[in-house]
């Protein structure tokens, strides 16, 4: 057992944490300001989902934490050792098996469970923040709930590149009042936010929580003649076949050799394991005798 | 009889002990351009901000007659309402053309925001209302991908206004609109200016220090000084047979080439 409190932060700061996100909860989509603590790590890896997480987690929660869909990358792999440190839970990569997952860019592929919580970690929780750079006249145009400015945003990318480029932090209103960024997730992702589990998004160094409670409309904007698309590499997954899940590129040689794998490795490996082989894969059992 | 557009009844505007702008009050008829004319520091541009709601006067009522027909207080009014206002019925054009343009977005979404603001989401005819607009204003369909930063000082005076009048608003104030250009560039501008005007059956409140301008575009003249108004009436009028010592020597000061 360590020295820290349960999951590090004091029993203050949680129940000022977990007032914030019942308020979250309560206005969906509206960002909620918090008092933001100073974690063991810098801005942008994820201290406002930590904080986020800390509150949430009980001693019997089974954790699971990715970036950008994958269990084993450097901020994944300290955020997971630093809760097995400060709160001895359980710790796990399958994502049914989590009752919390706390996130960077991705939504797990599976579907996830009313028994589940996904915590995001947000960059800049301010969707208008690049067009408007004035807090006071973006808190006050969320307030009015005046959102043209967000489709001029889309305007400029159609009227550049003949298309919506705008391929992640793809804005969304949510139940028809707020108009959230849903932090840097794929626009593939988009359409599962409205899901079964809780979605909580903390931002560390913004100050701001907020929150989907499950089912919530969350509706990706768009313009008649140019509909929102959820788009991914065309290819399917050259580990497991798959055809419906997002996919990374990877550049394997300096002569064109690619090949697109999936982001979510807890997805492709249960796949691969299931017996699925894509077009460069080999088969587990065979790798293993 | 018609009845006024906008009604302004002793607006009053104070920073301190200092007077920005005192017992001002007249009409405005619609399809009227008035004119506020007076030197640096003479409170017109507080005026300005006053009327169309940047600023909150410390006494006196503004009342605008709404598409209704009824007579709202704009300077009472909610915010939601006053913002509505100012982004449907009443534009504003700034005199640095920086302050009222988006600079990092491109022409046509510029002129396109106040559409997409009132609620337009077809892609297609904003483009086609923004591409509209940018040749009443004389920039070429060309240009509408460009940013304001590539345009010249004239061009994007002339994309303000354009981006201002899209929506078809029935008040606009213009603040200096002709201010910094040069002599040329400024004979244009005030030539579109003229009609548009006059083709939409626009109303205006003009504040400028420069008297060809309004002799140019304004029926009625108010000459301020030190927050006051010493004199109005008709343009020609007051320009050509000045009644007030101050009016006098403003209009005496005018260089003549």
């Amino acid at each position: 057992m360590s020295d820290y409190n349960f999951a590090y932060l004091d029993e203050q700061t949680k129940r000022m944490i977990r007032r914030a996100i019942l308020k979250g909860l309560a206005i969906p989509g509206y960002q909620v300001p918090f008092a933001s603590r100073e974690m063991p790590m810098p801005y942008g890896w994820g201290t406002g989902g930590v904080q986020v997480s800390a509150a949430t987690l009980t001693p019997d929660d089974t954790l699971k934490v990715i970036d950008q869909g994958a269990d084993d990358t450097t901020n994944a792999v300290s955020i997971r050792k630093f809760f097995e440190r400060t709160a001895n839970v359980g710790t796990t990569e399958e994502t049914s098996k989590a009752s919390v997952i706390q996130t960077r860019h991705r939504i797990p592929e599976e579907d996830l469970r009313e028994d589940q919580i996904l915590v995001y970690q947000v960059p800049i929780p301010e969707p208008l923040r690049f067009l408007e750079p004035s807090e006071v006249e973006t808190r006050k145009m969320h307030s009015l709930e005046e959102y043209g400015l967000m489709h001029v945003k889309l305007y400029e990318d159609i009227a550049q590149h003949g298309a919506i480029a705008t391929s992640y932090a793809y804005p969304v209103k949510v139940e028809g009042r707020y108009v959230m960024d849903p932090s840097p997730i794929p626009k593939f992702d988009n359409p599962k936010m409205e899901m079964a589990a809780i979605q909580l998004f903390g931002a560390g160094r913004e100050q701001r929580i907020y929150a989907l409670p499950p089912y919530t409309q969350v509706v990706s904007l768009d313009f008649e003649d140019y509909p929102f698309e959820a788009s991914k590499a065309e290819h399917a997954c050259d580990l497991c076949a798959a055809e419906d899940s997002y996919l990374d590129e990877v550049i394997m040689d300096d002569a064109g050799g690619r090949m697109f794998v999936c982001s979510d490795t807890d997805y492709c490996a249960s796949r691969r394991k299931a017996g699925h082989v894509g077009a460069q894969g080999t088969n587990l059992e065979e790798d293993a005798a | 009889m018609t009845t006024p557009l906008l009604e302004v009844r002793d607006i009053a505007k104070f920073y301190g002990h200092r007077i920005g702008c005192d017992k001002v009050d007249f009409d405005l008829y619609p399809g009227e351009v008035m004119g506020i004319v007076g030197e640096s520091g003479s409170g017109k541009s507080t005026l300005l901000n006053c009327l169309a709601g940047h600023l909150t006067p410390d006494a006196g009522q503004v009342r605008f007659e709404m598409r209704t027909g009824e007579m709202a207080d704009t300077v009472t009014m909610s915010e939601p309402e006053r913002r509505m206002l100012s982004r449907t019925d009443w534009a504003f054009v700034h005199q640095h053309a920086r302050d009222g343009l988006r600079m990092n977005v491109s022409a046509g979404g510029n002129v396109g925001e106040r559409l997409m603001a009132v609620g337009a989401r077809h892609y297609g005819n904003i483009r086609e209302e923004a591409i509209d607009w940018l040749g009443r204003v004389e920039i070429s369909e060309t240009r509408v991908d460009d940013r304001p930063t590539a345009f010249s000082g004239g061009m994007q005076q002339r994309l303000q206004i354009a981006r201002n009048l899209v929506t078809g608003p029935r008040l606009v104030f213009m603040d200096e609109p002709t201010g910094g250009l040069d002599v040329s560039v400024q004979a244009r501008l005030l030539d579109l200016l003229r009609g548009l005007v006059r083709e939409m059956g626009l109303s205006a409140i003009i504040v400028t220090h420069d008297l060809a301008v309004v002799r140019l575009l304004a029926d009625r003249l108010m000459v301020m000084k030190d927050g006051h108004v010493v004199e109005s009436g008709l343009t020609d009028q007051v320009l050509d047979d000045p009644q007030h010592a101050y009016t006098q020597l403003l209009v005496s000061s005018v260089l003549q080439v």
